[in-house]
């Protein structure tokens, strides 16, 4: 029976984590060469929006990358509180900044949307206001995990910060729909299976690949950050040495 | 192409969004890798050293 505890130990984690992260990298440069091709040269000029529309396939993808990661995290970091292993919380840590990165991406070409489209670089809108907390988020689950020495206080103390900020996602993604909000409501709703948008169909795919892209990009740099924790955490074990004296001969 | 690189007037915008996303996603795998590398070098010498250690 495949065991799947057998890769909760960093040292049988450690190997496969770079295969898969070797597989990932490369599929996600693929698939944003295809997406970025697709997102200026595939997809139509908008009737309203003309070109800038076009920020949007980086601005969606990331914003919905940023909400996803942080949730994947908090659940790494749950994981890691419930049944004690290290590797789980080592995960998260690993995801933090690409995740923190994604919410400044998604903040600042949200910004350089709106300018044209709205007349502003930044309002107080629930959407752009909860996203941003967002952003502060990760910063604290970041400082507040480096802040201390202890690696297991530290997972403890960052894993109930993630926890709590859970609920920020909800919040972030139901807005527009709870508040009277400037940001335009979802234009991609999941309804009885199928897929219901307004928007035309080629853009849907456009922006389906640039999703795939960051989310293939974020595993492929998590799994890379994650292994050199495990290293540095794991520095004194003897697979750490004779990984070395492996590579050295 | 410079007529295309106007983006129908949105340009400035377009590019400061797609340049400041590369430059991040570029930026993070420079740093990961980076810390990947200085961090094989150092744990090497560490070895090294205990193994000089004992045997010397």
């Amino acid at each position: 029976m495949f065991n799947l505890f057998k890769y909760a130990s960093p040292a049988s984690f450690y190997p496969l984590a770079g295969r898969l992260a070797m597989g990932f990298g490369i599929a996600s440069v693929i698939l944003l060469v295809i997406g970025l091709y697709m997102s200026f040269f595939v997809a139509p000029t908008d009737y309203k929006q003309g070109e800038g529309y076009r920020i949007m396939f980086i601005h969606v993808p990331a914003a919905w990358m940023s909400m996803l990661i942080y949730v994947v995290m908090a659940c790494w970091a749950a994981a890691g509180m419930i049944w004690h292993t290290r590797l789980s919380s080592m995960m998260a840590s690993s995801l933090a900044p690409t995740g923190a990165m994604f919410t400044f991406i998604a903040l600042w070409t949200g910004a350089l949307w709106g300018k044209p489209m709205w007349g502003a670089w930044w309002v107080w809108d629930a959407r752009l206001t909860s996203e941003l907390i967002l952003l502060f988020l990760y910063v604290g689950f970041m400082a507040l995990e480096s802040a201390i020495d202890d690696p297991r206080r530290a997972a403890r103390a960052s894993g109930l910060l993630a926890l709590v900020g859970v609920i920020n996602v909800p919040i972030i993604y139901y807005s527009v729909q709870w508040w009277n909000t400037l940001h335009q409501g979802s234009s991609i709703k999941v309804v009885d299976g199928g897929v219901e948008t307004s928007m035309s169909e080629i853009m849907v795919w456009t922006l389906l690949v640039m999703t795939f892209a960051c989310w293939f990009y974020t595993i492929a740099v998590a799994l890379t950050r994650v292994r050199s924790i495990i290293l540095e955490r794991e520095s004194g074990a003897s697979w750490v040495k004779a990984l070395l004296q492996e590579r050295k001969s | 192409m410079s007529e295309w690189l106007a983006m129908g007037g949105h340009g400035l915008y377009i590019w400061g969004s797609y340049a400041v996303t590369a430059l991040f996603m570029i930026v993070e795998v420079i740093l990961v890798v980076r810390r990947r590398r200085s961090l094989m070098q150092r744990l090497g010498r560490m070895i090294r050293m205990k193994d000089s250690e004992v045997s010397g």
